[in-house]
């Protein structure tokens, strides 16, 4: 990993404090998420204070402090989505699955993040599992698909 | 350019680029404010000053607005009052309120507008979201929950210490003061400095503190308490008791300290002489061997954590002594038990320190196995214990501190204002070098509040150049002056408080210009009167060497 955060480093200019955000959504794609370590190399690199990188990475959702899960669920909470109570949907996966909204469980396999508008309001209540988007979702569904990825053994 | 603006149906002169917070407090006018830094960006953060400005529609923000030639403000119009009284009702709308058990109940800027305000019933309440108070740090703890987010101690960490070991984190009403990652405060970027105490309106920060381990060991019949105490304390405790002129502060401090239980009273100062003629003996020495300058003082234990954590490789330019505490604290525990016939383990050594970052000293590195000191007060915790005890200091008699080496010199305390070490060394160097006395003895260049002061000065055939920086910050930029060889110098003395040691971390609340000036010349005079203005002259000093070689 430390390579790979060497590789995206070097294609910023050291110390353009303007860089910052587009070298960090880089991180974020390479490595799912921030991790104190990377962002340690970033403030290096950049010399800025560490602190002052998590306080403006923090201010947007679309950072992540954690390791998501191999199941990394995101449920929609966006005008059309929440009209269609997807609060409830949340309830649901929470208990299921033993997560709440923003961590990861122990054992690495599910993480639950709430977003705020997945674009697909159409068919919302909408969920996504890793790449895969779930639409229309009704309670049943929901738990069918629920013990489909518990029950898998990965 | 200077024209005339009108506030509260008053003709006042105003100056472009003023704000006018600035024009407000120069004509008199008091504004609250609880994010407002004299000298700092103007953030605006806290709201609390804002005026009415004819013609616009939305309240102004005094601190962060600047004057113009059209304006016609009112300050204390029913409007701007109803919109002060709401925020602070809504500050404390998720603060809690357990003013009686909290440790700044009386001194709380918080407090003290809701209150001025007239507020007398909370009307509205939010849930305190639960955030864990981070008791991480040896120095400092951090209470969120009485945090209100004016951010002074971001900026004072910032443009102050340029570490911004603090920062706000997350966003909107979920955003609060914290570190990365949400660790606690020990992480590599805190110096322990304390002057994120010193700004904090609530009591979201404060010291962590060992009253209770003091007191307890004042009540323990098995244990020996005895105390040193810094000579940066005694302005700034002066100032909270009322007493005036402050000169023979020292003597009936002893006498209060014997009353509340400590057996003995050190006073550190003499330590800090003989600090100030080992310096003396090394650049002596580093000069015979052409060692590579500067030397750095080390007698602050914030500047060696920023030296270990980010500069490693300037360790072998810090003074390898020890700090006068330190010194203290090993002649007490190693000689005075020993001529007092005391077990070593029966010795409960405290030191009374103008710093936070001495509770981290004593517990950092090698010293926290030696156990020279077992708890270090601030000067506030001191404050608090006086009046705990009821001593009444207009009624005490002074006594004779009995000192830990003996007489006590000037030079040494000079050291509780940055610039003041570098002074006694400079005297003591300039006899080494020539045999004789350097006269006068008093180097302007040296004094006043200022966070960079340097000086050059012929001693022998050859002029060496000295500095003195306070403030990490103005650290950071010699030392980046010393690397680029722009500057050079032969002695380097850092303070990471602004100003060094009057205005440290530890020292009571609501030090102003005005304190820092009386603590300064307090110093100064005690300079001028002493008999002994050298390190190399203090007999007691010279006995001690004698007897541990």
């Amino acid at each position: 990993m430390e390579e790979t955060i060497e590789k995206i480093l070097r294609k910023y200019p050291a110390g353009k404090k303007d860089s910052l955000i587009p070298l960090l959504q880089d991180i974020q794609r390479e490595a799912g998420h921030l991790s104190d370590n990377s962002i340690l190399e970033v403030s290096r690199y950049m010399n800025i204070p560490l602190n002052k990188i998590y306080g403006v990475a923090s201010f947007y959702d679309q950072f992540k402090f954690r390791k998501k899960g191999r199941y990394h669920l995101q449920i929609c909470h966006g005008t059309a989505c929440h009209i269609y109570r997807s609060s409830l949907f949340q309830a649901e996966i929470e208990k299921t699955l033993q997560v709440k909204a923003g961590q990861t469980t122990k054992d690495g396999r599910f993480s639950l993040d709430v977003v705020n508008c997945l674009g697909a309001c159409s068919s919302a209540p909408t969920l996504f599992i890793n790449e895969t988007p779930y639409g229309n979702l009704t309670l049943e569904h929901l738990q069918k698909i629920l013990s489909e990825i518990k029950d898998t053994n990965d | 350019m200077i024209f005339t603006i009108e506030i509260n149906g008053q003709a006042v002169t105003a100056r472009r680029g003023e704000t006018i917070f600035s024009v407000l407090s120069r004509t008199g006018i008091s504004v609250p404010t609880l994010c407002h830094l004299a000298g700092f960006t103007p953030t605006g953060a806290c709201r609390m000053c804002v005026v009415e400005v004819e013609g616009k529609p939305e309240l102004v923000t005094s601190c962060s607005h600047q004057v113009e030639e059209w304006m016609k403000i009112r300050t204390h119009s029913p409007r701007v009052m109803k919109a002060r009284k709401t925020i602070v009702e809504l500050l404390l709308a998720n603060h809690p309120d357990d003013c009686l058990y909290c440790d700044r109940a009386g001194s709380c800027e918080l407090q003290y507008l809701a209150s001025e305000l007239n507020i007398k019933e909370r009307r509205y309440r939010t849930r305190n979201p639960s955030i864990r108070i981070d008791r991480d740090c040896v120095s400092i703890e951090r209470d969120p929950a009485k945090c209100i987010l004016c951010g002074r101690c971001i900026r004072v960490c910032d443009e102050i210490m340029g570490m911004s070991a603090i920062g706000i984190v997350g966003r909107g009403s979920k955003s609060s003061i914290g570190t990365s990652y949400n660790k606690g405060l020990n992480i590599q970027a805190c110096v322990k400095c304390g002057q994120c105490i010193m700004v904090c309106p609530t009591a979201a920060l404060k010291e962590k503190s060992s009253y209770n381990s003091v007191i307890d060991a004042l009540n323990n019949k098995d244990l020996f308490p005895v105390v040193q105490i810094s000579p940066g304390v005694q302005g700034s405790l002066a100032e909270d008791l009322g007493i005036k002129g402050g000169r023979d502060l020292q003597n009936l401090l002893g006498t209060a300290l014997r009353k509340m239980g400590f057996r003995q009273v050190f006073d550190t100062s003499a330590s800090a002489d003989l600090m100030i003629l080992d310096i003396s003996h090394q650049l002596v020495r580093d000069i015979k061997d052409k060692k590579k300058m500067p030397l750095f003082t080390s007698c602050c234990p914030s500047w060696v954590k920023f030296i270990e954590e980010y500069k490693p490789e300037l360790k072998e330019h810090l003074f390898a002594g020890k700090s006068p505490m330190l010194t203290t604290g090993s002649w007490i525990k190693d000689h005075y038990a020993g001529q007092m016939n005391i077990e070593r383990e029966k010795i409960f050594s405290v030191a009374v320190m103008p710093c936070t970052s001495k509770k981290h000293e004593i517990a950092a590195g090698k010293e926290k196995d030696l156990h020279t000191i077992d708890a270090v007060l601030t000067t506030r915790e001191l404050i608090r214990m006086i009046r705990l005890f009821g001593i009444d200091f207009s009624s005490l008699e002074p006594e004779n501190t009995e000192l830990g080496f003996g007489i006590r010199g000037s030079s040494g305390r000079l050291s509780g204002i940055a610039g003041g070490e570098t002074e006694a060394v400079i005297r003591t160097f300039y006899s080494e070098m020539t045999g004789q006395e350097m006269v006068p003895g008093k180097i302007n260049e040296l004094r006043g509040l200022k966070n960079r002061k340097e000086v050059k000065i012929k001693i022998g055939r050859t002029a060496y150049t000295f500095a003195s920086v306070s403030g990490l910050a103005a650290a950071r930029q010699l030392l980046e002056e010393i690397e680029t060889g722009k500057s050079e110098f032969l002695m380097v003395e850092v303070m990471a408080c602004p100003f060094g040691c009057i205005n440290g971390g530890g020292q009571r609340m609501g030090t102003d210009e005005k304190a820092l000036k009386s603590r300064m010349k307090a110093l100064y005079d005690a300079d001028e009167e002493e008999m002994i203005k050298v390190a190399h002259k203090n007999p007691s000093i010279l006995e001690f060497i004698e007897s541990i070689r």
